[in-house]
């Protein structure tokens, strides 16, 4: 009996042995990519270009990030993609405006307006596409920063996501503040939105890197290149620069690093979001 | 009890859903509108210059050979991805919530790193990978005597190779999800399956996989719709080439809509999409639907 109990054990050891192994070399192919860009970046045109790749960069260069912000318009891509990321938070506080409403207001119409809401999640990009083009040239804004950044600064999902955390506020809560005489949006900015810090910080995080790598507006909307973001200038690099991929793997590994770094800090945030979401 | 006027609850959704009704709604109904009409560049400076030609958008789409061809490559992209991604984001939840170990949890991040980053990026860095001659991966078959592939320049194979990078992208949301439906699986199962002698495969087969049903049907759906829709990859990596061979419903319309300005005829294009991802979800529903009735 106990050899059996220890048999087990032995064989369940080397089960999760196993399991660690497969897991490592998927993870490694996975970084892969990552790994040969970062390496890639560094190194000077004609080592990237020699028949037997090396891994380490020969001669270590930080010459095509500068050649990046020298003779090609990164400086002003990044400024715009800033700029984007910026708007983006306006849209977010926005969404936590509506979700609130819908938690915790009682009005005319709440339910079909909300399911109306929960219907634009449905519908894909493509469609909308040429007609919201059409909007914006109307309104004139074609070419301009507003009509990269309008498009795209409210959604759907983001309000439901604001609105389930926010039914879990007790309605005491907003009844005390109310007594002692706040007004409603003085109840919402210094009472709603400290509490709502969880669901707030994985939007945060979310709302950055989606502004950070937009990339379909910006293409339709600007002509101008002073409009350009990040991901329009580097598919701009790409078929200007097709054959010199140091430069690529630099304007990549500008783009890519600093989403990493934001990710690694907030991971903890971005991957309990969704236990705190509801999405099981 | 209420001490709110009636206005506030309008002021505070006010800005969120007048945007969502300029830029998601309302687009629908005109999308609809123009894919009747011959909206060009033209029609576009001067309104007169558009007029109503009923259904001959759509009968000219279904003769359009390239739009053919783009729905054959779409169906090729889900029939192959959603497979592919649905087995790969389960099988790397399935280990690492079977590992005990304290690394299983930087693996979490490992596997989900590549689906935040940028879509441009990453495109630029797997043309490179992929590059016939400098490229990393004919290198690495090179070391073991395979012959180089022509990974964005053969047909068929170009479209695997765009499948690869969108699976490698789509593997980290969804391994999350499985991972999150996997940990509210109650362990009491496990312990009563194993006194019953169940061994691992059984009771990943008799007890996990009938538990993760709604979580399997959820990233199923959504993982079809994001193929449907397959635009970025194709976009950067092959501009739908070689001959077309890549291009998607999307980078369809997309091409027909900006850069040759039929925007009547890239409406009705983004229409047939929109029923198809409809009429989808709907026949996934109701089969979901019949398998919780047994």
């Amino acid at each position: 009996m106990k050899t059996k109990v220890s048999d087990a054990k032995k064989a369940y050891k080397i089960q999760q042995w196993i399991a660690g192994i497969v897991l490592t070399l998927g993870g490694l192919l996975v970084a892969i990519p990552f790994i040969w860009m970062i390496l890639s970046a560094f190194k000077p045109e004609s080592e990237v270009l020699q028949l037997t790749p090396t891994l380490w960069p020969e001669t270590f260069t930080t010459e095509n990030f500068i050649y990046l912000f020298e003779n090609m318009n990164f400086g002003v891509y990044l400024r715009n993609t800033i700029i984007i990321v910026l708007c983006s938070f306006v849209g977010l506080f926005f969404n936590a405006m509506a979700g609130y409403a819908f938690a915790k207001y009682k009005f005319k119409g709440r339910e079909k307006l909300f399911y109306l809401v929960l219907a634009t999640m449905m519908i894909p990009g493509q469609v909308t596409m040429i007609p919201v083009y059409l909007i914006l040239n109307q309104m004139g804004l074609t070419n301009t920063m507003a009509g990269v950044v309008l498009p795209g600064l409210v959604g759907a999902f983001s309000i439901f996501l604001f609105r389930q955390f926010m039914s879990t506020i007790p309605d005491e809560l907003l009844e005390a503040a109310r007594l002692d005489g706040a007004s409603e949006f003085r109840v919402f900015m210094q009472l709603v939105l400290p509490i709502s810090k969880p669901i707030m910080a994985v939007q945060g995080i979310l709302t950055f890197i989606a502004g950070w790598n937009s990339f379909l507006w910006p293409l339709i909307i600007a002509n101008d290149e002073s409009l350009y973001t990040l991901s329009v200038g580097l598919s701009l690099l790409k078929g200007q620069y097709g054959g010199n991929f140091a430069l690529q793997m630099a304007g990549s590994t500008f783009m890519v690093v600093p989403i990493v770094i934001i990710f690694i800090i907030f991971q903890k945030h971005i991957i309990e979001g969704y236990t705190i979401s509801g999405m099981k | 009890m209420k001490s709110y006027s009636k206005t506030t609850p309008y002021l505070f959704i006010g800005p969120a859903l007048l945007l969502l009704a300029l830029f998601s709604l309302f687009p629908i109904v005109l999308a609809l509108v123009i894919s009747f009409t011959d909206i060009d560049l033209a029609g576009l400076a001067d309104y007169s210059n558009i007029s109503f030609i009923g259904i001959e958008n759509y009968i000219n789409i279904f003769k359009d050979p390239i739009f053919l061809k783009s729905i054959g490559n779409t169906v090729f992209y889900v029939v192959f991805g959603v497979p592919l991604v649905i087995a790969c984001s389960l099988g790397i939840a399935l280990l690492i919530n079977f590992g005990t170990a304290r690394i299983f949890k930087a693996f979490r991040l490992v596997f989900y790193m590549p689906s935040i980053t940028n879509v441009v990026a990453v495109a630029v860095v797997w043309t490179y990978l992929y590059n016939p001659q400098f490229g990393l991966f004919n290198y690495l078959l090179g070391l073991v005597g395979i012959p180089a592939i022509p990974w964005l320049q053969d047909p068929t194979i170009a479209k695997g190779s765009l499948i690869a990078l969108a699976v490698w992208r789509a593997i980290g949301v969804n391994m999350i999800i499985f991972l999150a439906a996997l940990q509210g699986i109650p362990k009491t199962y496990y312990e009563a399956a194993q006194l019953d002698g169940a061994n691992n495969w059984k009771q990943l087969t008799k007890i996990t996989i009938p538990l993760l049903r709604y979580a399997i049907f959820f990233v199923s759906i959504t993982t079809m719709i994001g193929w449907i829709q397959f635009f970025e990859e194709p976009f950067v990596m092959t501009n739908g080439g070689p001959l077309d061979s890549t291009t998607s419903v999307a980078l369809f319309i997309y091409r027909n809509g900006f850069q040759l300005s039929n925007f009547g005829y890239a409406a009705a294009g983004s229409f047939v999409l929109f029923v198809t991802i409809i009429i989808i979800t709907m026949i996934q529903f109701r089969l979901q639907k019949k398998d919780t009735d047994i």
